[in-house]
């Protein structure tokens, strides 16, 4: 089991939501890794569909870096509808 | 207004690592390596994330506490498991199955959790075989009739209820949102405890008898799950300060207390203390001294069944060898042909 990968798992919980990200497990192989996940993740009727993924081939952003990476979006609230001033007794805008 | 996430119950799943933004819209500073920002997450009850700084300490003290409670999930299916083959109905044996396949399941998301702090599982499993870390002493007692199955569901699987529905608040966020999926599963293990001694108690005297016998051997030691009184539980305090521990073992323990007197009532059976009265002063039940002696004793290693829940997790490990073996020579013959394996 040492040398065995570390799999993340994503489930669908029902059709018209996204995979959320359940848990992880190791497992030899993508086909193990599956039928794991629905052993352990699935056991009360969880998902529809189960990704898993090599914990490994996946990259991530850095907390260290996060300020300089989230920062630029900070100062641009024109992006959010509640910005603009809409005169009373406007409707459907 | 928050920033982030305080409860785990509020994001609705359960995440393992953490690999991308921890929540949208916190933009707390952090910087590298600066304990403030630890110290300001907990002050504003925020989660601490795998990719957060955190003070050594507080790694150690999480990769302990969790080993152990995954170790307990495991080795816990051991005194269920002696009665699968000798349920009463293919009823009860469904289900004592599938709750004890449950508590692997809560195992493995435990140990799951311990790995985001940089733990390897393949070495937690070594520390349990070789004692190096500890299980929750419950384990170590025998099961001797089918009326025990009973009173671990509604006893022991109520006292770590009420241990770990805190734990779903606990700060460091991975152990959380496990312990968010281990309480919603551990609710069904309670209530079909309770109903096998409620079952067993209203039927024949002699049934009704190992009912409460069973009841009369668990009560003392699920009281002891709580671990050792307030003023000698030395690493508490520390807990409390990091938000991995929300309540101390007395306060929970009352709780327990509090909860499970009715139900005896409901059951029709007697608790084995005595002194459990109602105070109406306090708005608690008074009950009777634990014997922590006896805890310290199992913890040891000399409880009635230490040597054999090890020995037999031991086997269970070595028997499943070739298993593992044969999946890992499969997936590298897969992966060279270019079929299948990832």
């Amino acid at each position: 089991m040492k040398d065995w990968p570390l799999w993340e798992v994503f489930v669908r919980s029902r059709r018209g939501l996204s995979h959320v990200h359940a848990g992880s497990l190791h497992a030899p192989d993508a086909e193990m890794a599956l039928r794991n996940a629905r052993d352990l993740y699935t056991r009360r009727q969880e998902g529809v569909s189960i990704w898993v993924v090599r914990s490994a081939d996946i990259e991530a952003s850095t907390p260290d870096e996060r300020d300089s990476f989230f920062d630029p979006a900070a100062d641009k609230i024109y992006r959010h509808p509640t910005f603009y001033d809409v005169p009373e007794g406007v409707e459907h805008l | 207004m928050r920033d982030c996430v305080t409860s785990a119950g509020t994001l609705g799943s359960v995440y393992g690592n953490d690999f991308g933004t921890p929540q949208e819209g916190d933009q707390r500073p952090r910087e590298s390596g600066d304990p403030a920002a630890f110290t300001q997450l907990l002050a504003d009850d925020c989660r601490i994330e795998p990719r957060d700084d955190m003070p050594e300490a507080y790694r150690k003290t999480l990769v302990r506490q969790i080993a152990q409670h995954a170790h307990s999930e495991i080795i816990g299916m051991q005194p269920e498991a002696n009665w699968i083959s000798r349920a009463p109905s293919l009823r009860r044996k469904a289900i004592l199955m599938a709750k004890v396949q449950d508590e692997a399941g809560h195992g493995l998301y435990l140990y799951a959790a311990a790995e985001t702090l940089g733990a390897d599982r393949a070495d937690l499993l070594d520390q349990l075989h070789s004692g190096r870390q500890k299980y929750s002493s419950i384990f170590n007692y025998p099961t001797l009739t089918w009326a025990d199955v009973g009173a671990i569901g509604w006893l022991v699987d109520g006292a770590a209820i009420v241990n770990q529905v805190p734990l779903c608040r606990c700060s460091y966020g991975p152990y959380a949102r496990a312990m968010v999926r281990v309480c919603k599963e551990e609710s069904f293990h309670q209530r079909q405890g309770f109903e096998i001694l409620h079952t067993l108690s209203h039927g024949t005297a002699a049934q009704k008898a190992m009912a409460q016998d069973a009841v009369n051997r668990y009560w003392w030691p699920s009281l002891m799950m709580f671990g050792p009184p307030d003023d000698d539980s030395p690493n508490s305090a520390q807990s409390m300060a990091w938000g991995i521990k929300r309540f101390s073992n007395d306060a929970l323990r009352q709780r327990f207390v509090d909860m499970t007197v009715p139900q005896a009532e409901a059951l029709g059976l007697t608790l084995p203390d005595p002194e459990i009265v109602w105070n109406d002063e306090r708005g608690h039940y008074d009950f009777g001294e634990v014997d922590f002696t006896e805890l310290f004793e199992v913890i040891k290693g000399n409880g009635p069944c230490n040597a054999q829940r090890m020995a037999h997790r031991r086997e269970a490990h070595e028997d499943g060898a070739w298993v593992r073996e044969a999946a890992s020579a499969y997936a590298a013959k897969q992966a060279e042909s270019g079929v299948g394996a990832a």
